[in-house]
């Protein structure tokens, strides 16, 4: 039986697939790219409709998720404008490094060392901050008012401390009161842009942090902006792909019917998880794809395809255990507050 | 049904990606909805 051209099974798949993707992205503000892409390559797919049609759900997706994110206060739009015109620039200087790269031979290997050791390390770096933090600051997500709270001056890490401590004017005023430097957002926003563009990657991963480590902004706030960007470049990414007819609908559309729910559940967790275990779910999420990322690199120095499928499935199993994990702690969560509430009532 | 075909790229692109905007925006009202009907159906059936 088929729906829209397409067998009920595979229609199911999407759906299914779309909602584990949409978890992670309402909930990190990255993962599309990363997951759906190669995900279509292995189902047998054209690169140019894989990354097209990838491109299009992320972009669907990122409206979604950024709704809800805006439903909870938790978009900055000055910032994320700013960061928009900082990340273009930025890309456009990282594609140029490629094809320097690509005329002496070295694009191949040095992008995917980079890309290996860069999604590793920043997986360990978030992974050890927010275990050593964990216990210090337990009181929970509860990050609704997130846009309007002032924020404490301790959950800011003293490397965006230093970067908010260069009075250099104009100075911005950001979600939380942050006061920063123009010049230092469109900074972090060009080197972001650099590695997205020289990586040839959307730059969640990268973003995301960031925005939290070099800027301050509280996590999320932090998935929210980094979502919002994610729109408008998704949408050029999009228009780019559809103009050559790269975009398929057919599988647009039932992936994103999966990813509205997911992404809804993904962002609307990101208010009642504890915000060092979104650090810590993040941290595992970007450590199993660098030895993902690793075993597909190796495929192709040492002509092993069968290493390429071990990178594929090794994405999707730290994928699904880690949106599983996110919808289970979202879950206990919000039971032990109800039951705490009831305790409190008796 | 309109045809696009008939359409430059410039505006098939552009059509694509409204069509694909104008899902996510239904898809989103759509399941707050669903939303707003189950939450209390559900916070019933947890404090019993």
């Amino acid at each position: 039986m088929a729906l829209f051209g397409i067998a009920l099974t595979m229609l199911a798949l999407f759906v299914s697939f779309g909602f584990m993707v949409g978890v992670l992205f309402g909930f990190f503000g990255m993962g599309g790219s990363f997951l759906v892409t190669p995900a279509l390559l292995v189902m047998g797919y054209p690169t140019r409709v894989a990354v097209g049609s990838g491109m299009a759900f992320v972009f669907g997706t990122a409206v979604i998720a950024t709704l809800k994110h805006r439903d909870l206060g938790q978009v900055d739009y000055k910032l994320g404008g700013l960061m928009v015109v900082g990340t273009t620039a930025g890309i456009e200087v990282g594609s140029h490094l490629v094809y320097s790269l690509e005329e002496l031979g070295l694009a191949g290997g040095v992008i995917g060392v980079t890309y290996v050791f860069l999604l590793g390390g920043i997986g360990v770096f978030v992974s050890y901050n927010a275990l050593r933090s964990d216990g210090a600051d337990d009181s929970g997500g509860g990050h609704h008012e997130a846009a309007n709270r002032d924020i404490d001056p301790d959950d800011i890490p003293d490397i965006a401390k230093r970067i908010q401590s260069y009075n250099v004017p104009p100075m911005m005023t950001l979600s939380g009161g942050l006061e920063v430097s123009l010049w230092m957002i469109l900074g972090v926003a060009f080197a972001t842009g650099l590695l997205s563009g020289f990586l040839g990657v959307g730059g969640g991963f990268i973003r995301m942090p960031a925005l939290f480590y070099l800027i301050g902004v509280p996590v999320p706030i932090a998935v929210g902006t980094d979502l919002f960007e994610i729109v408008i470049s998704g949408g050029f990414g999009a228009y780019t792909y559809g103009l050559n007819g790269g975009v398929d609908l057919s599988i647009v559309v039932p992936l994103l019917a999966g990813s509205a729910l997911g992404a809804r559940i993904g962002s609307a967790a990101t208010s009642v998880v504890n915000e060092d275990d979104i650090k810590i779910y993040f941290g595992l999420m970007l450590l199993g794809g660098s030895v993902a990322v690793a075993f597909q690199q190796s495929a192709g120095y040492l002509g092993m395809p069968v290493l390429d499928t071990i990178g594929f499935v090794l994405i999707m199993l730290s994928a699904f255990m880690v949106s599983g994990a996110v919808i289970y702690n979202t879950i206990t969560t919000m039971r032990a507050r109800s039951n705490a509430s009831a305790t409190a009532a008796d | 049904m309109i045809d696009l075909a008939a359409y430059s790229p410039a505006v098939q692109a552009g059509a694509l990606v409204g069509t694909v905007l104008l899902e996510a925006v239904a898809l989103y009202v759509g399941y707050g909805t669903v939303e707003q009907v189950a939450k209390p159906l559900v916070e019933r059936i947890t404090h019993t």
